[in-house]
């Protein structure tokens, strides 16, 4: 072979070293930089004064709350996720695209509007807003606002990941089961489930990353009742207008490991079982 | 096996997953955005016109979607490189750094936020050297643009990257063979298949961009008609208890964003059409 076409299928060493550079340094500054900030800040003052912000009763009310939301939130996405998902990938029916649009809205939506359709619907000044009073449930300023808004955020992540995964996989081994005349529930507990196991998980880490994170949304529904309607986004805002700076970053440091373990946990799955998901 | 009937048949649980999926979406999505629409017009549609086309509501729906096409712009630009580089290139820590792109899906908007803001204050780790040279970052555009190119980032490198690794290697061999250069053979044999890719990034990271609230609001300074966005001016309606101003602002930007994503979904068509 001669050299010429050899050469013209890759970049020149100058132009490869320049590309790598203009990438690194992109990532370097606008993503390895921040990382950085976020525990240099939350280390500031040094050890003491980080534990002592981390175990502050307001922030320990608050981590205890996110991780309400997100224990109730997941098993709900899960839950329909997998019901979506049977309907969309299993079947075809008239509308069928329009539905999995539908399903895919939230991402196009503002976490703030997320919120704001609650207050209309629920709060006092409300649609229904009457009508709870008259029954005495609070919702809007209280948790079950809170769960709904990221129920409305982190709707799409489970079901779009399975319905990925299980159009790839066609009905075979379904069909196969009926035909061996398995029921409805074993065909998804013995043949479905086992081929689906690890992008519910992946569906499921994400939305619980969201969940956890989600700041824009919980902020319009929550009225910023101190230690009873705080989560942890909420309380770095809060520490943060109050120029407790080193504070607010030792508690915004919680939510980067958490971060950070999660695209641990991603990677992971993703080279381990990077099959078994399909689209990543 | 393919007729509708039949599939029914051969497997169960079509209508009560049908139905499920129905009520729930319907519950959680759709009316909750029904009444925030309906909100919007319950003082007639002169008002709803009225509250959109005030000069701080407009200013602030100018600068959530400018910042956002403009920062979508940048990153289609360096997204499209960091893509290349971590498909096509070893290097140490390669991925380590294809890791680190995910970050901006995982990491809170509100830590994001407060360490952007951290950085490009005027006493901040990067403020401190730009502002000598007049450039001011925090409680401007620019920090809104800076905060949302961040954001958009993943957008771009995640849609790329499966399309480079599907690139078959053969067609840039042939183009090479008949003596291309590497610039031509990028621009004629590359560059067809990943703008397409291109687009839908930069769709996703733009509807992304537009909603942004955690990541911008504390480097933006939130100046009213300069550096305030849209869905900030909504939570000020909202504590201000002006519902139905807050839904008007709400249902401008769903307005705004469904024609935009029209018009891109559009002229995504026509690309594939003029590659084929």
């Amino acid at each position: 072979m001669s050299r010429q076409p050899q050469r013209a299928l890759t970049e020149g060493p100058w132009v490869r070293a320049l590309l790598i550079s203009v990438a690194l340094a992109f990532i370097g500054l606008f993503l390895l930089l921040p990382l950085i900030v976020v525990f240099t800040e939350a280390l500031r003052n040094g050890v003491l004064p980080y534990l002592a912000a981390i175990r502050e009763p307001d922030a320990v009310s608050a981590l205890l709350l996110s991780l309400k939301i997100v224990a109730i939130v997941v098993p709900i996405n899960v839950t329909f996720g997998i019901f979506a998902a049977w309907a969309i990938a299993k079947f075809r029916f008239p509308g069928r695209s329009l539905l999995v649009s539908l399903i895919d809205l939230p991402f196009a939506v503002s976490p703030v509007i997320s919120g704001l359709v609650y207050v209309l619907l629920l709060g006092s000044r409300g649609v229904m807003g009457p009508l709870l009073q008259d029954w005495d449930i609070q919702i809007i300023f209280a948790l079950p606002g809170m769960v709904l808004a990221t129920l409305f955020v982190t709707f799409p992540f489970v079901a779009r990941e399975l319905i990925a995964l299980m159009e790839q996989q066609g009905n075979d081994e379904e069909y196969a089961a009926r035909t061996l005349g398995a029921g409805g529930w074993q065909i998804f507990l013995r043949v479905t489930l086992p081929n689906i196991k690890w992008a519910l998980l992946y569906g499921a880490l994400l939305s619980a990353a969201r969940a956890l994170g989600e700041f824009g949304a919980v902020s319009v529904v929550s009225g910023h009742v101190r230690g009873y309607t705080n989560t942890l986004p909420l309380q770095v805002e809060i520490l943060y207008n109050e120029y407790q700076f080193q504070a607010a970053f030792a508690v915004a440091s919680l939510l980067a490991l958490f971060a950070l373990v999660t695209l641990l946990l991603k990677t992971v799955l993703e080279h381990r079982y990077g099959r078994e998901l399909k689209t990543h | 096996m393919n007729s509708l009937a039949q599939q029914r048949r051969t497997l169960p649980g079509f209508g009560l997953a049908m139905g499920v999926t129905i009520t729930y979406l319907s519950l959680i999505v759709l009316l909750p955005l029904a009444t925030m629409l309906l909100s919007s017009l319950g003082n007639g549609p002169a008002f709803w016109w009225q509250a959109v086309s005030a000069p701080r509501v407009l200013a602030a729906l100018r600068l959530s979607f400018g910042a956002s096409m403009a920062a979508a712009a940048v990153d289609v630009v360096f997204g499209l490189i960091i893509a290349w580089v971590l498909v096509r290139y070893r290097f140490v820590g390669r991925r380590w750094f294809d890791a680190l792109i995910d970050l901006p899906f995982a990491l809170p908007t509100a830590v994001a936020g407060i360490t952007l803001s951290a950085l490009y204050a005027g006493n901040g780790w990067l403020g401190q050297y730009l502002e000598p040279w007049g450039i001011k970052v925090a409680f401007t555009r620019l920090g809104v643009f800076v905060a949302l190119v961040f954001v958009a980032l993943p957008f771009i490198v995640r849609t790329v990257q499966p399309v480079l690794l599907d690139l078959d290697k053969e067609c840039e061999e042939a183009a090479a063979t008949l003596g291309a250069s590497r610039w031509q053979t990028f621009r004629q044999v590359l560059w067809p298949s990943l703008a397409p890719a291109l687009l839908t990034g930069f769709t996703m990271a733009l509807a992304r961009a537009v909603g942004e609230y955690g990541s911008v609001i504390f480097i933006a300074g939130n100046l009213p008609r300069v550096s305030e966005i849209a869905p900030l001016l909504i939570t000020i309606k909202l504590e201000q208890y002006d519902y139905v101003g807050a839904a008007a602002i709400g249902s401008a930007m769903l307005l705004l964003s469904f024609v935009l994503l029209l018009v891109l979904n559009l002229l995504q068509r026509r690309l594939q059409r003029v590659q084929r």
